[in-house]
Parts: structure tokens; C-alpha cells; sequence
């Protein structure tokens, strides 16, 4: 398990393709994302050896397969606990868990909040589409209410799920946004996503073309896209809109869109700390939801905590410091022993327990 | 029991038994499984073969005197061989009322019961749903009843120690009651002493406690005139060497461990905590320096799926539960099925279905292993037959494992993970060592090219260069792992994974047999059972009856003698704590109609049940 390789020849987009025909429905946003992933991955002068795509079940879970990388398509929900296993084997891989809103939010939602809270050095995508799509179109956690799908033909009666809210409470280390076509937040945020150390949360939003067309329209349609978005930068002022002249304050305990002008300046204005321990501004950031407001998108939350493998490795050299490396002898003698003589009529002897293993 | 008649106390008369049962049984507050653990320790030591069963509530502490409260532990001492912990004890030791009513139909006629008279009291009769004490009645006149009030003696006898209250002190009673029987078969004070002082070092005022409990109840055994004998078990005679007790689930820890360390290879367990299969996850979770990664999952299902992934990583790789979590596992059982990567599954067996019968003992989960999972899904089975055997499968699952490139089931039980033995410690370097070869030269790599004889695939480690490749759960193609739909590459895969299993056989011992080579009866029985069977077996041959023993620990696939030899005998009787699930194998598979004993009540077969069964049949 070295932590450093040899720096190899420096790789293309080319060298993260295999050699498996893509079969995601054409038009799907899957293909901007795997291509996001080819282009930036490069970037990060990792060896292909030493990365791993791991998912569960659904059309993002076939991404692995078109990834000349080390990879593994489980089982629907669960990838994240195999990642966890792996990562604690070898710490020094690179895991990017690829789930979806249902793979990661239904069936495996509790899998997605154990390791966040676990802080697991993964780096989690979930594609967000808000509909099943490989089981052909019933609605999902993240589906809106009143939404109509081939399960809920007279509209959905839940409540849906935030990602970005669930991923706070389970006391995430990094969590980011982005959209499937928006290629070069994309590859920004995957950048950042990898370098933290930790579990990377990172939501994309994600069209599917079949079954919920549309579904982010007012993110991606020219004509009004820019007035839905925050692009977050931290220490940045939250600025937006397609002629930068509106921002988000805080009125009292909550935010606001305000125009900038008329005695409204950008000092007025909320200003991103993505490295807040404190998680007030997240949360705010997260319940943010259009109409009334923007969709915040880039790194909403990035602190610092020591790794699930981490702690792991630090308690087993503890553990060695304290007993010597393991030692199957004295671990068979750790207990009350006694010696059986050849000679029969010798009377057994009581050893004391060695004491440690 | 003999009756003497001229005595005095202190010139008692010592019989020489050849080995007797002893149950303590209390509230399961009262340290009733310490006690057991303590009288088991010192006989241990004196050379005496052991064999010891808990038996305690799946309550940690249902409501004090309440016979669901009852915890009781058995241990049988012998000057021979012994395989069980007895079936009937000679000797109870009821704290209270519940404790007697809960116990009483098990003491051997003729046996001794020792009373804690002083918790007799109305109300704890009425908790114990007694209308009339039975001290009192004559229920007991089968018995030799000694009515000591250990309460009161207890605390006379620690009466003066400053900072101790009643409650404390009465929780030393039951050291009282171990001294106690200690002197009744002269046993010394020393290992329980030593115990104290280790295990309350740090505590001097509770370690002083407990030492004089410990030496008032030996002394109260000298001094009354209750106890007109004392009792002998002398050493039994076994191989030389180093010897030490042994709990099931202990030796399967032990036996994990030693044959990742032995490998070269990190041991991983992923676990979540499940009646009787946790203590091996705490056994494990100590055991850091060995390179032993423990994950305690948020469910069955995150435990396994870690484990599969730390198989994938290169790890030797383990997960562990019971009944109920075996049914979570078992689609990701199929995912490293179809993955073709070694994983241990251990299941330690308890009462089913559903939650059931969590601390009590139970063999039906041998279909479940075998069967239940969606698909054409073959994957070995071996299971450990004692205690100290759990150590030696434990190795063997992994071999299997790692040989086949598949997961393995390790089918252990809670009367095995609970009860203990003596063991030899063995020598590590007599120990078989597992050749494990990670795959890292690119040329002509496929993940799915099988080797020759065993047909498995190569186990490659992520950080290989050159060797990417992505495996999963859907159809594919044989060699390329490709995904594949086509109706033969799907068949083939079926087929091969089969074969594979099967080829196993070419690596597994052959089924022995204890007693005739054949005729009338063999008696076959698999896992915790073997103890009794064997008793029963040798009483039975000792009877001149013509019966065999055979004790399957390859249940997948079957020691290749195993249809040629059930052939040899007239008829074959299948013990098993189940309704018959290895029966309706051998009757599928080998076209057989065997004779069977089955008994599901949450405890092991008694000696005497199977001795009658195999008089009904071998005449």
C-alpha cells in the first residue's frame, strides 16, 4: 500500500475510455457526465491503477463499465458499503461511488448517510433525475409532489428528499452541486470533490430524457437559466442573474433576493464561507429552491475531519505500538494454560495468561 | 449417591466419581456464568476434561426472580473423555425459586440440589409461580436437597468490611456458592484467587470481597454437617502438551486470524452486532495488531457488502451474523458469487424463524445456506463439529474460499460458539498456510480466464497497472467478464460455477467413521451435535450393537466417499436439531429414505435421546 506511485506518462482523455459500447438511451445526461469524468480525471495525474468506479443498480450505475479503470457494478443501493471495505483495505486508491436518487436515496439511503457521517475517503456522485428510469419511469425520493409517473398516476403523495439537506445531517465533510451540461462547473467541482480528503458529496442534477424531460429546464434553458443559478465561490458575495444584479441577503434569520442599486450594494450581501465549521450557512444554502430563489450550485460545505481509514490505521499502529506486531503464540497462550507432562501420573501446571496478544 | 452413615464434619468421606454435571443457576444478575466459567477454569487446570454450556435469557435483565430471568450455566468434569456437557445434572445449585423451577425437571433423580433458602420468600415463590414452597411439599423428596441461606451466610461472612453496602455485598454470594463447591470437589482456591486479583486489582475493597466470599463458602462446607461427602474427579489422561479452554466463536476468531497471518494478508471483518456471532467481532476488534480490520456496519447488509469490497482489495475477507442476517446477506452473497471473489461467511446458528430463539441453539439454517438465494447459486458449506474444531474450519473456510475463488459458508451454531473445551495449542508452524497469488502480468489478461484445475479465476488487486478491468453482478461472458445476455454464455456460467464448487471434493478429506466399517446403523449427524452422538454411539457399540458414527464437516460439496459409504450400512439415521434438513438432502440426492431424529426446542440433543433412538433401530 505505498501512498506515493511513480509519476507515469501523463494520460489523455482517450486512456480513461474502455472498450464497451455506451448504452445509455441517446439524448441522456449520463454521456455529458461520463465525458465531464474522461476530460478531468487526466487533470489529477492519478495512474489508472490506482482508481476504482464502484456503483449499485440503475442507468448510473452502468457508469464503471465505461471507465478503463479498476471498477465494480454491485448490487442496487450498496455500493457504498463495498467502497468502504475497499478504502479500508487500500487508503491509498482512489473510489468514486456513482449512485443515483433512488440507488442512493431509496434502497441505499442508509448506506449514503453511514458513510457520510463516517467520513469515508469516497468520493460519492449522485445523479439526480428525480424519476426511476431503468425500471421505466415511476417516481423516485427526489420526485416532486403531485409529480405524475407511471406509479403515481394521480400524483405523487410524498414529500421529497433534498440531497443537500440529508448529506448535512448526516454530518458531511464536502458537498457540492452541479448540472449535467454544464461541462466545466462539472469538471471544477469533480477537481475539488477529488482532492478533499473524506467522504465528497456532490449532487448532479441530471436529465433523463424518456421519463422526466424537463425536469431542470429552468437550469438549463439559455433564456432564463442564469437567472436561476448561484454560482457559489467562497468569500465571494452571492451575486446572480444574467446582468450580475441581484443577490441574496440576510433579512433577519433568513435569506432574501434583493436587486442590487438604489443603496443596495454587494457589501450588503451574503458572502459564501464554504469552509464554515459551522453549518448555518449550508443549511440556508440547501433549502434555497426556486421559484423564490436561485438553485445554489459549486461546493456548498468543505471542512476538515480525520478519514474513517484514518482513525482505522492510527488505532492498528497503536495497537502494534502497544503489543509488538501480532504474534500467533503468545495469542493461542493469552488465557490460563497448563502443561499435560508425558508422565502420567505428573500433576498438571497452572501457567498464567501471557497477558498480551 | 452413596449413603453413609457414621460421620463427622470434619472427617468427611471423598468419593472417587468418574465425572459428574454441576448447573449454577440464578437470576441473570446473580453471575451465573461467571461462576460456571470459574468452577470450569480450576477443573480445567487439574487436568480434568471439560465441557460446559450457557444457557442464559435473551433478556440482559428480565424483572429479578421471574423464571424468564433465569440464567444458568452447565459444566461436566470428567477423569475420561468426554464430548458433552452432560444430559442430566448431578449436582444444581438454584439461587432462588425461579432457578429451581426452571432447572428442577433436568437434575438426575437421586442428585444433589443446593438452595438458597434465604430467597424462598413468599414473594419470590409467587414470582416463581409456586403456590406452595417446594421445600416444604415434598416435591424434592427425589432428591438430596441441601437448604442453605447463602444470603445471610454471605454477609456475615463479609460483615465489617467498610464501603460496602448489602447490595454489593450480596453480589459476592455467588463466590460463596463457588467456594461452596469447591470443597465438594476438592478443588483448590488457587485459579479463582488468582482471578480476583487480576480482574479486581484495582479495586482492592471488591477483590477482598469476593475472597472472602470465596473462602467462606469452602470454609462453610468444611464446618456443616449438610455435606457428608466430598467428591473426587480425577485428571484425565490426554496427549501432551499445552492446554488451555476454548469457546467456539473464540477458536473461530483465532482460526480467521491465523489464516490471513500465516497468508501474508490483512484480515477484514465487516459486522453488525447479532446473538450468538457478535463475540466474534469483539474477539476480532482486539486484535488490531495482527493487521485485523474490523467494521462494525450499519446493517447485515453493509457488513457483507465492506467484506466483498475488502475481497476485492486483496484482503482476506469475512463477514459474520446469524439466521436472520444470512437472509439479508444473501444477495450480496450471490453478488460475490457472481463476482468470483473468496469471502467467509460465518453463521452461527440460532432458533428460528424469524427473531426466534436468539440465545438458544438450533441446525436450521442448513437449507438456507444451501438454498436460499435467487438463482442457480452453489456455494460450500463446512461446518465445525466442536468447539476446538470451530478453530481448524475457520482455516479450512478460507482455503476453500481462496482455492475456489468464491464465498464459503462457515454453518457454526450457538451451543458451539457458547460452550468450551480443553484445547492443545497447536504449534503456528504445523499449521497449513494458504497460497495466495495475485495476478499482475498484463499479458493476455481476461478477469474471468479460470485456471485449469480449479477453475477459478484470477484474484487481481486494484493498483495493478495494466490489469483494469470492471466486474459486476449481470450475465456475462465466461473469460472477458464481458456483459452478456446470450442464452449459452449465461448457461455456461451456471454450469462452471457448479463445477467449480464440485471440484472441491478433489481437496476435502474423506468422510471417517468411528465404529464398524459397516453394518446395521450409521448414525449421521453435522456441526454442535457431534458430542452427543458420539456418546450415544459408543454407549450403544459398548451395548454390542452394530453402529457406526459419522460426522459431516463438508456439507458442500460432500466428501466424495460420502454416497458409498452411507451405502454400507442397513440403515442410516440422520440426528439433527432441525426437522430433517440434511435428511431430505441425502433422501434427494442419493435416493435414500434415511431414518431421523430431529428435536427444535432450542437446546442440543441429549445423550440419552439419541442412545434410544439408535436402540429403536439397531436391535
Amino acid at each position: 500500500m505505498s501512498e506515493t506511485t511513480v509519476p507515469g506518462p501523463k494520460l489523455s482523455r482517450k486512456d480513461f475510455v474502455s472498450n464497451q459500447e455506451v448504452r445509455w438511451c441517446p439524448g441522456c445526461g449520463d454521456y455529458a457526465i461520463l465525458a465531464a469524468m474522461q476530460r478531468f480525471l487526466p487533470e489529477l495525474g492519478i495512474p489508472r491503477e490506482k482508481i476504482v468506479f464502484v456503483s449499485g443498480i440503475g442507468c448510473s450505475s452502468r457508469f464503471p463499465y465505461y471507465m478503463n479503470t479498476y471498477g465494480m457494478h454491485t448490487i442496487h443501493g450498496r455500493a457504498p458499503t463495498l467502497a468502504t471495505g475497499l478504502n479500508m483495505v487500500d487508503p491509498s486508491l482512489q473510489v468514486w461511488v456513482v449512485t443515483g436518487d433512488g440507488d442512493g436515496l431509496s434502497i441505499g439511503g442508509n448506506h449514503l448517510v453511514h458513510c457520510l457521517r463516517r467520513n469515508v475517503n469516497l468520493n460519492i456522485l449522485l445523479f439526480n433525475n428525480r424519476i426511476y428510469g431503468l425500471t421505466k419511469g415511476q417516481y423516485s425520493p427526489t420526485s416532486l409532489p403531485g409529480h405524475k409517473t407511471k406509479s403515481s398516476p394521480m400524483g405523487s403523495i410524498e414529500q421529497s428528499f433534498n440531497p443537500v439537506s440529508i448529506a448535512l445531517g448526516a454530518e458531511a465533510t464536502f458537498i457540492a452541486r452541479t448540472v449535467d451540461v454544464y461541462a466545466k462547473h462539472m469538471g471544477e467541482v469533480l477537481k475539488t470533490a477529488a482532492e478533499h480528503q473524506g467522504t465528497s458529496f456532490v449532487e448532479i442534477y441530471q436529465n433523463c430524457i424518456i421519463y422526466n424531460h424537463h425536469a431542470w429546464d429552468h437550469l438549463t434553458d439559455t433564456g432564463v437559466r442564469d437567472d436561476n443559478v448561484l454560482y457559489l465561490e467562497h468569500g465571494k458575495p452571492m451575486v446572480f442573474g444574467k446582468d450580475s444584479d441581484k443577490g441574496i441577503r440576510l433579512n433577519g434569520l433568513k435569506p432574501e433576493v434583493v436587486q442590487l442599486g438604489d443603496g443596495i450594494t454587494e457589501d450588503d450581501l451574503l458572502v459564501h464561507d464554504a469552509y464554515a465549521e459551522e453549518p448555518t450557512l449550508a443549511w440556508m444554502l440547501a433549502r434555497m429552491e426556486p421559484p423564490q430563489f436561485p438553485v445554489p450550485l459549486g461546493v456548498i460545505r468543505q471542512v476538515q475531519k480525520p478519514t474513517y481509514a484514518e482513525l482505522a490505521l492510527k488505532q492498528m499502529e497503536a495497537a502494534r505500538a502497544r503489543r509488538g506486531p501480532g504474534d500467533l503464540r503468545k495469542l493461542y497462550m493469552d488465557a490460563d494454560t497448563w502443561e499435560i507432562s508425558a508422565e502420567p501420573e505428573a500433576a498438571a501446571a497452572l501457567n498464567g495468561g501471557s497477558g498480551s496478544r | 449417591m452413596t449413603e453413609l452413615s457414621v460421620l463427622t464434619p470434619d472427617d468427611p468421606v471423598v468419593e472417587e466419581l468418574e465425572s459428574v454435571a454441576i448447573r449454577f443457576a440464578g437470576d441473570s444478575g446473580d453471575g451465573m456464568q461467571l461462576t460456571g466459567t470459574q468452577f470450569t477454569n480450576t477443573s480445567a487446570v487439574l487436568g480434568n476434561d471439560i465441557s460446559t454450556f450457557p444457557d442464559f435469557p435473551a433478556e440482559i435483565r428480565a424483572p429479578a426472580g421471574t423464571l424468564a430471568g433465569v440464567s444458568g450455566f452447565q459444566v461436566n468434569i470428567s477423569s475420561r473423555d468426554i464430548y458433552t456437557p452432560g444430559d442430566a445434572p448431578q449436582v444444581l445449585v438454584a439461587m432462588n425459586p425461579a432457578a429451581l423451577k426452571a432447572n428442577l425437571a433436568d437434575v438426575e433423580p437421586g442428585g444433589t440440589i443446593i438452595v438458597n433458602i434465604d430467597e424462598f420468600t413468599p414473594g419470590n415463590l409467587k414470582k416463581a409461580n409456586y403456590d406452595a414452597s417446594p421445600l416444604d411439599d415434598g416435591s424434592l423428596d427425589r432428591f438430596r436437597v441441601v437448604k442453605a441461606p447463602l444470603t445471610t451466610l454471605n454477609r456475615n461472612a463479609l460483615a465489617g468490611m467498610e464501603g460496602l453496602g448489602n447490595k454489593e455485598k450480596d453480589r459476592c454470594k455467588n463466590f460463596f456458592a463457588l467456594g461452596l463447591t469447591f470443597w465438594m470437589y476438592d478443588r483448590s482456591l488457587d485459579t479463582s484467587l488468582h482471578w480476583i486479583q487480576e480482574k479486581f486489582g484495582n479495586k482492592p475493597e471488591v477483590a477482598e470481597a469476593n475472597t472472602r466470599a470465596l473462602k467462606a463458602g469452602y470454609h462453610f462446607g468444611e464446618t456443616t454437617e449438610e455435606f457428608r461427602t466430598r467428591y473426587r474427579v480425577s485428571r484425565f489422561e490426554v496427549p501432551p502438551g499445552t492446554y488451555r479452554k476454548i469457546m467456539g466463536n473464540e477458536a473461530a476468531a483465532m482460526g480467521f486470524v491465523t489464516a490471513a497471518h500465516l497468508a501474508g494478508k490483512p484480515l477484514f471483518y465487516g459486522s453488525y452486532p447479532i446473538t450468538p456471532a457478535s463475540s466474534i467481532l469483539e474477539h476480532l476488534a482486539s486484535l488490531k495488531n495482527f493487521d485485523v480490520r474490523t467494521f462494525q456496519a450499519e446493517d447485515e447488509i453493509a457488513a457483507i457488502g465492506s467484506a466483498i469490497g475488502a475481497a476485492f482489495g486483496g484482503a482476506f475477507a469475512l463477514t459474520g451474523t446469524s439466521g436472520p442476517g444470512i437472509c439479508l446477506k444473501s444477495e450480496a452473497m450471490n453478488l460475490a458469487l457472481v463476482l468470483e471473489l473468496p469471502l467467509v461467511v460465518a453463521d452461527i446458528q440460532r432458533g428460528g424463524p424469524s427473531t426466534g430463539l436468539p440465545t438458544k441453539t438450533e441446525q436450521s439454517d442448513l437449507l438456507q445456506v444451501l438454498f436460499g438465494r435467487n438463482g442457480e447459486s452453489p456455494i460450500p458449506v463446512v461446518a465445525p463439529c466442536t468447539p476446538a474444531d470451530c478453530f481448524m474450519m475457520a482455516i479450512e473456510a478460507f482455503r476453500l474460499a481462496v482455492r475456489a475463488m468464491s464465498p464459503v459458508v462457515y454453518l457454526s451454531d450457538g451451543y458451539l460458539a457458547n460452550s468450551s473445551e480443553p484445547w492443545r495449542i497447536p504449534d503456528p508452524d504445523d499449521l497449513p498456510v494458504i497460497q495466495v497469488e495475485h495476478r499482475t502480468d498484463p499479458d493476455h489478461f481476461m478477469p474471468y480466464l479460470r485456471d485449469e484445475v480449479t477453475l477459478g479465476r484470477p484474484w487481481v488487486v486494484p493498483g495493478t497497472p495494466g490489469l483494469e478491468h470492471r466486474i459486476g453482478g449481470l450475465g456475462k461472458m465466461d473469460g472477458s467478464g464481458n456483459v452478456s445476455y446470450t442464452p449459452q454464455d449465461h448457461e455456461h456460467m451456471i454450469k462452471i460455477r457448479a463445477e467449480k464448487v464440485q471440484r472441491l471434493q478433489n481437496t476435502i478429506p474423506e468422510q471417517q467413521v468411528f465404529g464398524p466399517a459397516e453394518g446395521d446403523l450409521l448414525v449421521v449427524g453435522w456441526g454442535g451435535t457431534y458430542g452427543a452422538i458420539r456418546s450415544a454411539v459408543a454407549a450403544a457399540q459398548g451395548m454390542g450393537l452394530s453402529v457406526a458414527h459419522a460426522h459431516v464437516r463438508y456439507l458442500n460439496p460432500f466428501p466424495r466417499n460420502l454416497p458409498s459409504l452411507l451405502g454400507r450400512y442397513r440403515r442410516v439415521l440422520v440426528a439433527e436439531l432441525n426437522l430433517g434438513q440434511l435428511a431430505f438432502i441425502f433422501n434427494g440426492r442419493f435416493g435414500m429414505k434415511c431414518e431421523q431424529l430431529n428435536k427444535v426446542q432450542g437446546q442440543p440433543f441429549k445423550i440419552s435421546e439419541v442412545l434410544r433412538r439408535i436402540q429403536e433401530l439397531a436391535r
